[in-house]
């Protein structure tokens, strides 16, 4: 045996032990945070999974969400932003009722980017779509784009905004995906309130990794997007719908 | 002779009261307060950052926004950290670090229009949720 050959034979048992080692201890973190000097990357795309089957009735995704991102009410549904919220569905016929929680669902061809006339609307590498408020000029195509309605305009000028979450008056916002939350590796703050006190219906994950659970429920459970029929391949995927 | 005299008195005379005149004067001049809160060193000499901030903050806001670079040398964030009010808890306000100099220079300041003024802990008993300070600007 040639010593090369014994070393490879030395490094495949070490391996071994290692993943022998517990079930469900890992030695290395399949997800790790990027560092802060490394760009988001085109080979992640995040996404979430929602079970709508689990999907409890309460809002704590929707507290949660206000909470983490600084956005108060000026005690007008109106024109208050809404980052998520809940939607109730009803079936006419069997009076069959379910409730979701529909946000910016991060769309791999966004209108919201097509019709943005400055580019302030943009998607990131890694499939977070967002705003970039410095170049917004409030023209609001993209609120009248998005076929979910997910986005807001800040019509008010405001303050105690979060040091991670800026926000201003005569912008457009939407879901970031928590993506200040993301960046340090965490998951968004909605999929960590419903894993607290909601019905865990939640999972948030890279759709591109073979190895997460979300590409694994995806790949062997039915889903389905919302307005499948317009092609937007949408990062949030719904189940029970 | 006794003229050449009187001409340089009056001469002397006068510089010194253009003197007094200009340090009165200065003192109606709100001078920037400078006040460097934590740290010795910031994160470039001080020369470069009064002539640079803006250019470093610009590039650095871009690379965020779009690239998810938070490296954290050039970030508003960490000037604010820094350079905010221990008593106010803000860099804007009278004798706020940014607000106080950008009156100054006349130069207007649109970062915390939309961007928290406030440090992370605030002043003693104030945090950045309240946010009472940012309407005082």
């Amino acid at each position: 045996m040639n010593p090369d050959r014994r070393q490879f034979l030395a490094w495949g048992t070490a391996a071994a032990a290692g993943a022998a080692l517990a079930p469900g201890l890992r030695l290395i973190e399949l997800v790790q945070a990027r560092s802060p000097e490394e760009a988001a990357s085109a080979l992640r795309r995040w996404g979430l999974l929602i079970d709508i089957t689990k999907c409890a009735d309460c809002d704590v995704c929707v507290s949660a969400c206000n909470e983490e991102n600084g956005l108060s009410s000026h005690g007008r549904p109106q024109t208050d932003a809404q980052w998520i919220r809940k939607v109730a569905l009803r079936d006419t016929r069997s009076g069959y009722a379910q409730s979701l929680p529909l946000m910016c669902q991060h769309c791999a061809e966004p209108p919201c980017v097509d019709v943005c006339p400055t580019g302030a609307s943009f998607k990131r590498d890694d499939g977070i779509v967002l705003v970039d408020k410095h170049i917004c000029i409030g023209c609001r195509y993209c609120v009248m784009a998005c076929p979910y309605g997910a986005r807001s305009f800040v019509h008010e000028a405001l303050s105690g905004q979060k040091a991670d979450v800026p926000r201003g008056k005569g912008t457009v916002e939407s879901c970031t995906l928590c993506v200040q939350r993301v960046d340090r590796g965490e998951t968004p703050a909605c999929v960590e309130a419903c894993d607290r006190d909601g019905g865990k219906a939640m999972l948030f994950g890279d759709l591109n990794d073979a190895s997460t659970d979300i590409h694994r429920r995806l790949r062997s459970e039915p889903s389905r997007q919302v307005r499948a029929d317009l092609a937007l391949n949408t990062g949030v995927r719904y189940q029970g719908l | 002779m006794m003229r050449f005299a009187v001409a340089v008195l009056v001469a002397v005379l006068s510089v010194a009261a253009l003197a007094e005149g200009q340090t009165g004067g200065a003192s109606r001049v709100a001078l920037p307060t400078i006040k460097i809160e934590k740290g010795d060193a910031c994160v470039a000499p001080t020369g470069e950052m009064r002539r640079n901030h803006m250019k470093f903050l610009l590039h650095q806001r871009d690379l965020t926004v779009h690239q998810g670079l938070r490296e954290p040398r050039f970030s508003l964030k960490q000037c604010v950290d820094c350079h905010a009010s221990r008593t106010t808890g803000s860099v804007l306000g009278e004798n706020g670090f940014c607000a106080s100099c950008h009156a100054y220079a006349s130069v207007k300041l649109d970062c915390f229009e939309c961007h928290t003024p406030l440090r992370e802990t605030g002043a003693a008993g104030t945090t950045r949720v309240t946010g009472k300070a940012a309407k005082t600007r």
